[in-house]
């Protein structure tokens, strides 16, 4: 018995019935529908600041037929509005016709629990937590000029209504605590940021009081900015730290190989598929089944079971990462990448949690290695041109590298690359892998998902920092 | 069709009656209608429609100094009880804070002017699809283009805001958009660029043949770009990015962060922050314009404020909250910047090409380099190298980078100001940047 249409006219009954009728011609498509919350409770200059709470009910009907995508959303779950939407994705597809693919996969793997992280905590004790955060760090000294600290909740519920009455069904918990610190120093103002999250309750990032390494490692990053001197500018040898840093990845190669660019032709990569990319050594996965990750999900937005797709296999290019559209129009098929934002939202191929295997060599052996250059530890966040293939990230924790050692901290700056070249330059992989906090939302066509991303420290031979000294 | 007006104020007022009922002291309430409809054409194809038919509520209870908010987009009676009856548990559970409450109530917008916001035609799917032919056929005109995706969004929306001090008032907006992005590829490497329209009315549209005409041109002259060494330059911003100075000032300059102390403005009201020469102005009462609006999102009177005059900061962006924390009156502006704009400068375009004898054009920009705590700079770029005021060769995977306080008083202003979006900014000359490339 499905809960959407409790209140409304419609039974699932009679839901499916439109859907099957809509989409019989067509092929593919389905009605999602979606019950969301969620919840944000800021700290901010001593106070609390915002307590705030939403909630969203709605549903987007998509019709697909060869290449025609056809949507219609609405928060109305009515039999009128329904009718209206099947009428307006009839219309526009009225002139092709299609044969309904039936195949879905299934699966029984589940990588989160069915719990609410909103109602499983209370809203006072989430108050506490962030008073104590406030008190616990402005308590380091008087350096501290601002903290910010927030809980942002979330609970997601959604049922994928196929053709002939096939329902597939997931809930989703997912949880972000972060904290933010200015620290100022004869006028001299640095921030640092720092957050944990992912489809757990609060708790299991919060217990044996864990929210004071949170804590602890944003004011250590804004610290450490404040003897930050400027970056330097032009072409050098860059280390990246272990972790967070594979943001790099997700931007340098990762969208280039989602398959809507690689069908249309307009990605740098898509001529690429079975040639090498990346150096031997250098393995990059795109996985959806790790458990209670940020960016894991036990069906994708569409119904397909999510895998572990293997994008790159010592250095070979091996499979774009791909929804059903995509997938039939390239004869393959889903990798449990279609997702979307909200039922406001067409599904598009998306990243999970993307990541470089490890290789031998340790962070030490690559710093030893390099005469001039930068070891970054931290980002803000990134952005590509799919086209040109040309990425950028931001740091949020750098160093120069002097003669084989870690020197002064530099400014934020930021690093410039060319995707399909980027990675053939990476001349060490380390043995320090590691899985980021949690705390990634991936942008691609005015849609936001949460993602993960993961790497080893790794060498790149050359990429552009764009400092201010030259 | 959007909702009328009357139901819209109908479940405001519910809202406001029932919190009251419920406790709260003070209630604010929005409640909005949108209708979208979008296509998508690609390669002179149909490749998508989209139609969405949304509303949203926004309710912030008051009890007291105690504040909570919350919002949804069901509007069915239960609902809204229910979300109401959350919202007050929400807020007897959160802390008092001193600054929370309403706008004062001499403020608040009386009479509104009609500024032409709306209009109600309709442009049908097919219609939409034939522009959207006229505008792909322009860009395939063009040498070397492989791919355009094309795309025309009408939307229809209608809101009000009230609140328990009897502010009840609201309007109805309409927006036409028509986008182009293209492909140019020669050999293996290929470039992509963009144009768009976007109007409140539709005989405002720019034409769609010049839309893909401009997005194939501006892709195919980026093809075969120069990675160029690493200097100090001069950096032009095309108009397209130059709006991005605004967008900076205007988050710099928010109450908010004035108030929390993480602006690199903070302490320079009243001090010189541009150069002499620079005078910018945000202008809400602007007929059609994309900014527009008679009140801000807690309903007070918006006026339009010269916020740099001489090159001098002079005002700041206020909301009820913060404006109380700064000891300062709301001036309107709780929700940011209205049609922002660079007063016109004074020198011609091809003469500011023309200065320093090079200099590099800046077209586009990656990343999100701005620092508003330290006024640190530092994003992706590319564009063209400019030599005696012509373009020689394009340019990218370089960064260009500095720190705002010494960007905003370099500053030379060409004067080819226009309204396309709602900050706009003429093209501009920034001295003293560095660039890392090579």
């Amino acid at each position: 018995m499905s809960k959407f249409f409790q209140n409304s006219d419609l039974d699932s009954k009679k839901a499916e019935s439109i859907v099957s009728n809509t989409l019989n011609n067509c092929d593919d498509g389905e009605l999602y529908l979606e019950n969301s919350k969620s919840e944000t409770i800021l700290l901010d200059d001593n106070k609390i600041k915002n307590s705030s709470y939403s909630s969203d009910l709605g549903y987007g009907f998509r019709a697909i037929t060869g290449e025609v995508v056809a949507y219609s959303h609405s928060n109305d779950i009515s039999k009128d509005s329904l009718e209206k939407s099947s009428q307006n994705l009839k219309d526009t597809l009225k002139s092709k016709k299609g044969f309904y693919n039936h195949e879905i996969p299934k699966s029984n793997n589940k990588y989160y629990e069915d719990l609410d992280p909103i109602e499983s905590k209370s809203q006072d004790s989430k108050i506490k937590i962030l008073n104590e955060v406030n008190n616990y760090i402005r308590s380091k000294g008087d350096l501290v000029s601002q903290v910010s600290a927030s809980f942002l909740g979330e609970h997601k519920e959604i049922e994928i209504i196929r053709s002939n009455s096939e329902i597939l069904r997931d809930t989703r918990p997912l949880v972000r605590f972060n904290v933010s610190v200015v620290l100022e120093r004869n006028g001299k103002k640095e921030t640092g940021v720092y957050g944990v999250g992912g489809r757990q309750s609060y708790d299991e990032y919060l217990n044996n009081e864990n929210w004071k390494n949170v804590c602890d490692e944003a004011y250590r990053i804004a610290q450490v900015n404040l003897n930050s001197k400027s970056a330097p500018a032009g072409e050098m040898k860059v280390v990246l730290g272990p972790g967070w840093p594979a943001i790099l990845i997700h931007e340098a190669i990762g969208h280039g190989l989602e398959g809507d660019f690689n069908r249309k032709k307009t990605s740098a990569f898509h001529n690429l598929m079975g040639e090498r990319v990346a150096s031997d050594g250098v393995t990059i996965v795109d996985d959806g089944t790790i458990n209670l990750r940020r960016g894991s999900l036990t069906i994708d937005d569409e119904g397909t079971p999510t895998e572990k797709t293997v994008l790159i296999e010592n250095g070979i290019l091996k499979n774009f990462m791909q929804d059903r559209l995509n997938a039939r129009l390239m004869n393959t098929k889903s990798t449990g990448s279609g997702r979307r934002e909200s039922y406001k939202h067409v599904v598009l191929p998306r990243m999970r949690n993307t990541m470089m295997l490890g290789g031998k060599y340790s962070q030490e052996e690559m710093i030893k290695s390099v005469d001039r250059g930068i070891f970054a530890v931290s980002f803000g966040g990134g952005q590509v041109d799919i086209t040109s293939g040309k990425f950028v990230f931001n740091c949020t924790e750098a160093y120069e590298i002097v003669n084989g050692k870690i020197g002064s901290p530099i400014k934020g700056a930021t690093l410039i690359g060319d995707g399909p070249s980027i990675l053939k330059e990476v001349s060490m992989v380390g043995n320090d892998m590691k899985l980021d906090p949690g705390i990634g939302t991936c942008g691609k066509a005015g849609q936001g998902v949460p993602v993960g991303v993961a790497q080893p420290s790794i060498l790149i031979n050359k990429m552009t920092v764009g400092g201010t000294q030259l | 069709m959007v909702k009328d007006r009357e139901y819209l104020n109908k479940v405001a007022s519910h809202t406001i009656e029932y919190s009251k009922k419920l406790g709260a002291t003070d209630v604010n309430v929005q409640v909005i209608h949108s209708i979208s409809e979008t296509v998508n054409l690609r390669n002179k194809n149909l490749d998508e429609s989209n139609r969405s038919d949304s509303f949203a509520i926004g309710i912030t209870t008051y009890i007291d100094k105690k504040k909570s908010t919350i919002s949804s987009s069901n509007l069915s009676n239960d609902n809204i009880k229910t979300l109401i009856e959350r919202c007050i548990e929400i807020t007897k559970n959160t802390p008092e804070d001193e600054f929370n409450s309403l706008p004062e109530i001499e403020l608040m917008a009386k009479d509104s002017k009609d500024l032409n916001l709306y209009d109600e035609n309709h442009v049908p799917n097919n219609k939409k699809i034939e522009i959207l032919n006229e505008v792909e056929e322009a860009a395939y005109l063009q040498k070397n283009i492989t791919n355009t995706e094309t795309d025309f969004t009408e939307n229809k929306s209608n809101f009000v805001l009230g609140n328990s001090n009897g502010f009840m008032k609201g309007y109805e907006t309409s927006n036409f958009n028509i986008s182009c992005v293209a492909v140019a590829k020669k050999d293996n490497q290929m470039e992509r660029d963009y144009d768009f329209t976007s109007k409140r009315h539709i005989s405002d549209l720019a034409n769609p043949s010049d839309i893909g005409k401009n997005a194939a041109l501006n892709a195919v002259k980026k093809l075969d770009p120069k990675k160029i060494k690493s200097e100090k330059i001069g950096i032009i911003f095309d108009k397209k990015i130059s709006k991005g100075i605004l967008a900076v000032l205007s988050s710099a300059i928010s109450a908010a962060s004035i108030a929390r102390g993480t602006s690199f403005l903070k302490d320079k009201i009243e001090k010189e922050i541009f150069s002499k020469t620079i005078n910018i102005f945000d202008d809400p009462k602007i007929e059609k314009g994309l900014g527009s609006r008679n009140f801000d999102s807690e309903g007070v009177e918006t006026q339009k404020l010269k916020l740099v005059e001489n090159g001098i900061l002079k005002s700041y962006l206020i909301d009820t909250y913060y404006g109380k924390k700064l000891n300062l009156k709301s001036n309107g502006r709780s929700g940011g910047s209205t049609n922002l704009f660079f007063e016109n400068g004074l020198t011609p375009y091809n003469d500011l090409l023309k200065s320093n004898g090079k200099n590099l054009y800046i077209t586009e920009t990656i990343g999100h380099g701005s620092n508003l705590v330290t006024g640190d700079y530092s994003v992706g770029a590319n564009g063209f190298m400019v030599e005696n005021g012509e373009i020689v060769y394009p340019v990218s995977e370089i960064t260009i980078a500095g720190n705002f306080n010494d960007i905003f008083k370099n500053i030379t202003l060409a004067d080819d100001l226009e309204f396309k979006y709602s900050t706009n900014a003429p093209t501009l000359l920034i001295e003293g940047m560095v660039v890392a490339g090579r």
